[in-house]
């Protein structure tokens, strides 16, 4: 039952406020899963570790709001 | 008849007009002269000042099913009485009465640019579709109601018969019509926050200008244990369509979502994608689309094989003064689609 979600977002308070289980905090609003000071490829693997991180979440059991911040 | 008493017109259903119950529910529009039934109750209440001239009737069957008709022959039965005033109703929790109810007033602001009211049980499915055009004082669920909800409505009649203005729903006892009006404040925003904060440290009552709505808890749900064979799916509140925003999300208040397919998509690009999110600078997603859907980290996880396959749909809406209702549908709609496709888990990225 259920489906696992994870909520990428810019303003944690907010999702915790609205009830998002499992929140990975983004880096900017304008730009959630990226950063345009950076170079392509550097931002390109700031992203691809920010899903990484969004998958971990996924696959951990959580009770209750979890922002995984690391 | 005194001079200078204000006209009103009446709207009653076939019960309340003693006509008959369901059996008589599809009776086409008709008109009474006078008060009938619980307009007798309102005119005792009007007193001298206003008068009854007419009730205009239909059956809440009729009315359903011919809204738009309807409404306009109400109209048509009710201008020859010259009304001031327009009042239909209450119609309690009814639902086609309260349809006929708002209809109908509505119908008669627009036509005849008279002020008008009806009174509708804060569930009644009219409520929501007529607030903003008509005034609706709130009334019990069922007619047991009515001796409560006459006066209210007849002083409300009055005070529109009169041409009095109509102040803030909560001085007038009426359902907020969702208009923001600016007001000047005898302090600024600044300092009536503090103070309502100093209260709140000490313990003390205040009172909040803007209660702040609950949320429902959902438990969460339990972790996908291996992502290797994991369907994953994105969603975003973002904004990002393609190009030229084909289904016209809107930028702000969303009405609906959408599903596009990314099937042998690797990459987001300006060329093909674009946000249509209204509430953040959209130079940097315009620039790379994948700044706010993540298409091309998901596309190569899912080519080495950390998850089994991304899900060819993403879905997309627009989290900007997105209403919390449809928030919730849209929610509830594309987890059912996603769990009908066997989505094992959701990456929502939101700005």
């Amino acid at each position: 039952m259920g489906l696992p979600v994870v909520h990428v977002a810019s303003i944690v308070p907010i999702s915790l406020t609205v009830g998002a289980n499992r929140i990975v905090p983004a880096v900017a609003i304008p730009h959630p899963l990226g950063n345009p000071e950076l170079p392509r490829d550097e931002e390109r693997a700031l992203r691809l570790n920010l899903v990484k991180k969004a998958l971990r979440a996924l696959q951990t059991e959580v009770a209750e709001q979890t922002v995984f911040a690391e | 008849m005194a001079e200078n008493k204000y006209r009103v017109v009446h709207y009653l259903n076939q019960f309340f007009a003693q006509i008959g119950g369901e059996d008589k529910a599809n009776v086409p529009p008709l008109v009474r002269e006078g008060a009938v039934g619980p307009g007798r109750a309102l005119q005792k209440t009007l007193g001298e000042e206003g008068e009854i001239v007419a009730t205009v009737v239909c059956g809440d069957g009729y009315f359903a099913e011919h809204i738009e008709a309807a409404a306009e022959k109400v109209v048509e039965l009710a201008s020859p009485y010259q009304p001031d005033v327009f009042v239909a109703g209450p119609a309690f929790n009814a639902g086609r009465y309260g349809v006929a109810c708002g209809a109908s007033c509505a119908a008669m602001s627009a036509k005849l640019a008279i002020p008008v009211v009806t009174g509708l049980y804060e569930e009644n499915p009219a409520l929501d579709l007529y607030r903003k055009q008509v005034y609706i004082i709130p009334t019990a669920d069922s007619a047991r109601g009515m001796r409560e909800a006459i006066p209210r409505m007849a002083a409300f009649v009055h005070k529109l018969g009169l041409g009095q203005e109509i102040g803030l729903p909560q001085e007038e006892g009426y359902f907020p019509r969702g208009f923001r009006i600016n007001q000047f404040a005898d302090r600024t925003g600044a300092e009536r926050a503090v103070d309502m904060l100093l209260l709140k440290l000490k313990g003390e009552p205040f009172q909040t200008e803007y209660p702040m709505p609950t949320f429902e808890r959902v438990p969460p749900s339990a972790a996908i244990k291996d992502l290797r064979p994991a369907t994953i799916a994105l969603v975003t509140t973002g904004g990002i369509v393609p190009l030229g925003n084909p289904d016209r999300i809107e930028a702000a208040s969303a009405s609906k979502f959408a599903a596009y397919s990314i099937a042998g998509v690797d990459d987001l690009t300006p060329d093909a994608y674009q946000t249509c999110h209204g509430g953040y600078d959209p130079v940097y997603a315009n620039e790379d689309p994948d700044r706010v859907l993540p298409l091309d980290a998901a596309r190569s996880l899912e080519r080495d094989g950390t998850i089994g396959k991304l899900y060819d749909l993403y879905y997309v809406t627009v989290g900007n003064a997105t209403s919390i209702a449809n928030a919730q549908k849209f929610g509830q709609a594309i987890a059912e689609k996603l769990k009908a496709a066997d989505v094992d888990g959701v990456i929502l990225t939101s700005t």
